[in-house]
């Protein structure tokens, strides 16, 4: 029935390789690897589609209900797409108390990031930039913390958003 | 002013000009050196080493790291032993495991082996939460190099020794933390804790077999003791409360960060006041959060009775305020608190507490697992009934409210986090009354100031 491997252009080889590669390291339970292929596959389609669920429960040899009920618990595992750029600022107390509430205002403005398409989420028109609130990034002596995809920032100022999207624009 | 040095054995080479993550840099420092001594010493004489340390675990819980240990009987058991690094970080406040992931990852590889041994395990993870994921690529490269040169692998520098140990990244969820939902969360599950007993880890955990969960901290802990003897060990800090602390603090001073010292060798007014350069702006401390988020807050202007040496050996309890209180395990404990994970958020004289409680709370509710009534149910009426009362719209009865609410469900849930989650309110409704009270019979504010900021209220 699932014909997924087919179905997706850009199953190369390569990616197979390192799903494996990550399945080899829980040699007691195949199912412990789920979240870690949820992340692989995130990382190369930037976030987790229906075939990446079945295509994930068929590598395993799982119901793909068992794939979907870990994807949906998580808070990083995306089930649609969303910024090119995604900001991810941390709203928890010692952000707060730094400023990260009129921070979030700042970069949601400066990115034109007005669409909310979630609860704190934020989506730019052109799709190029999502903003949202996330909890504690454990950098709090940092604050205010965010996060662009995988990359973080800290004592983050509004200089430093204004030279952080000039980059970004030019890319 | 002078000020007390820090005394750092964790974070030893952390920061130090020139010191990197790579293993070279590792071993020019004396790296895996330990390891070495450990693999010909007997497991149980490591497991009694760190028993006569006195170690407890950094977590959060405190509890001794031997005791937890010596829970596994290795003549009658016959299952496998796994042991599992917690590097979850998620306790708001907290950022002391970052620093040793990020800045001497080697360090926390060499204590697992260490451990791993000790407990006779020979798989083991470090479940990293989601967000590191520099940190998670940093270790695996650290993981590599050590199984490059044999400190991991098969029969580790020919000792007949066999051990691997893998990288486990979290998805964002901070109940990942909690050692049973990390365990679940590692079998590809939802991180739903389980109940405890019989789900204790040591007794059953990864794939039901006894499972040995230790904190980053706690397991670089382990290879200072094994270094320099459990006895040794225990001379550090005080009694009961020995070994170094790293203590993480944010908020409202000048000078935040990581400052690691013996337990008990700081109080609470020399670390915010010389070590951390006092309060910013020149304001006055309010509040202390002492020991990450779910810590019951301490008020400033308030008394505590502590347990105090005397200078014949016996104790007796004295009043002292927020900044005597020495910082380690006990005392902080008998001030009602607990110094949890070692995260302090300090709150000056500006800042409105219904607002950071509510922050608080908005935390605890979007982080409840949902599996337990009270919790699920609870966490999130906490921080509505906090909503309405910032936006204006709270009612005289809603503190005693709050207060019902916390006190239905600490003690009848699955796991400490509805712990987690009442602590603040009962502490932040207890200690600042008379703020709950002014904000209910405040005029609503106006519109533009309704965002849930937690607003400076000068
Ligand atoms: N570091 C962080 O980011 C966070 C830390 N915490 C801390 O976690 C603490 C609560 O953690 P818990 O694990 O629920 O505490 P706990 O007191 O239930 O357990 C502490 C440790 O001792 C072991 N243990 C206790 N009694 C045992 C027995 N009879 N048999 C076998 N093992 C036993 C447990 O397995 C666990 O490893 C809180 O006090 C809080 O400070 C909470 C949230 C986040
Ligand atoms: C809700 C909750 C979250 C927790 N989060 C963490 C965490 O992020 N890191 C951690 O080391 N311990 C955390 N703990 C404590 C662990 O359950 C466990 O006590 C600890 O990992 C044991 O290690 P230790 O003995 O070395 O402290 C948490 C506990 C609870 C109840
Ligand atoms: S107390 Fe809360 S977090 Fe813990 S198991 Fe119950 S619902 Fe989940
Ligand atoms: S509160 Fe923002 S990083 Fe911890």
């Amino acid at each position: 029935m699932n014909t997924a491997e087919t179905v997706l252009p850009h199953l190369d080889q390569g990616f197979i390789d390192e799903a494996e590669k990550i399945i080899s390291q829980y040699p007691v339970s195949k199912r412990s690897a789920s979240l870690p292929l949820l992340h692989l596959w995130q990382k190369h389609f930037g976030y987790v589609s229906r075939e990446g669920v079945e295509w994930i429960a068929q590598k395993l040899e799982l119901e793909p209900i068992a794939v979907e009920e870990i994807a949906t618990f998580y808070p990083m595992i995306r089930l649609r797409p969303l910024g090119k750029y995604q900001f991810k600022v941390c709203r928890t107390l010692s952000c707060a108390l730094a400023g990260s509430y009129q921070l979030f205002d700042y970069i949601k403005q400066n990115c034109n990031a007005l669409q909310e398409v979630g609860h704190h989420v934020y989506l730019s028109e052109d799709g190029q930039f999502s903003v949202e609130f996330v909890e504690c990034l454990a950098a709090c002596g940092n604050a205010p913390v965010m996060m662009i995809n995988e990359e973080e920032w800290m004592d983050v100022t509004k200089e430093k958003i204004q030279e952080i999207l000039a980059q970004l624009r030019k890319k | 002013m002078p000020f007390k040095p820090e005394y750092r054995l964790i974070l030893k080479y952390v920061d130090s000009p020139g010191y990197t993550v790579d293993i070279d840099c590792y071993l020019r420092h004396g790296g895996y050196q330990v390891l070495k001594k450990a693999l010909s010493l007997d497991p149980s004489f490591i497991v009694q080493e760190v028993k006569k340390s006195g170690l407890r675990g950094r977590g959060g819980a405190g509890f001794p790291t031997g005791v937890k240990w010596g829970f596994i009987n290795h003549e009658k058991n016959t299952k496998p032993v796994y042991l599992l690094c917690n590097a979850d970080e998620s306790e708001p406040g907290t950022f002391k495991d970052r620093q040793i992931i990020y800045k001497d990852p080697h360090q926390l590889i060499e204590g697992m082996i260490i451990s791993a041994y000790a407990n006779r395990a020979h798989l083991g993870y470090i479940y990293i939460r989601g967000e590191f994921a520099k940190g998670a690529e940093i270790l695996e490269k650290a993981l590599s190099e050590a199984r490059e040169r044999n400190f991991l692998g098969k029969n580790i520098l020919g000792s007949g020794y066999d051990l691997e140990i893998y990288v486990f990244r979290g998805a964002g969820a901070y109940i990942c933390g909690e050692e049973t939902g990390l365990i679940e969360s590692l079998e590809g599950k939802r991180a739903y804790p389980r109940i405890k007993p019989p789900y204790f880890p040591a007794v059953l955990g990864l794939y039901m077999c006894p499972t040995i969960v230790n904190n980053v901290e706690t397991l670089c802990h382990v290879k200072h003791i094994v270094d320099m003897g459990g006895e040794a060990f225990a001379q550090i800090g005080t009694p009961n409360n020995t070994g170094t602390r790293i203590w993480c603090v944010s908020g409202d001073v000048n000078k935040p960060g990581y400052y690691e010292y013996p337990c008990g060798a700081i109080t609470f007014g020399e670390l915010l006041y010389d070590v951390c350069g006092g309060i910013r702006n020149g304001n006055k401390l309010k509040a202390v959060i002492p020991g990450g988020s779910s810590a019951k807050v301490l008020r400033a202007d308030k008394k505590y009775k502590i347990p105090k040496k005397k200078s014949d050996g016996t104790t007796e309890m004295v009043e002292v305020g927020l900044e005597d209180i020495p910082l380690d395990f006990d005392t902080v404990a008998a001030t009602g608190s607990m110094s949890g994970s070692g995260g302090i958020i300090v709150m000056d004289d500006t800042r409105d507490m219904v607002e950071c409680l509510r922050n608080i709370a908005e935390f605890y509710a979007h982080e409840s697992c949902g599996q337990c009534t009270p919790c699920r149910e609870g966490s999130l009426w906490m921080k509505k009934i906090l909503d309405r009362i910032c936006r204006g719209k709270g009612r005289k009865e809603d503190s005693q409210l709050l207060l019902d609410i916390a006190n239905h469900i600490a003690g009848r849930t699955i796991c400490a986090f509805g712990e987690a989650c009442s602590w603040p309110v009962q502490s932040f409704v207890e200690m600042f009354e008379e703020e709950f009270t002014a904000k209910v019979k405040e005029e609503p504010p106006p519109m533009e100031i309704l965002e849930p900021a937690v607003r400076t209220v000068s």
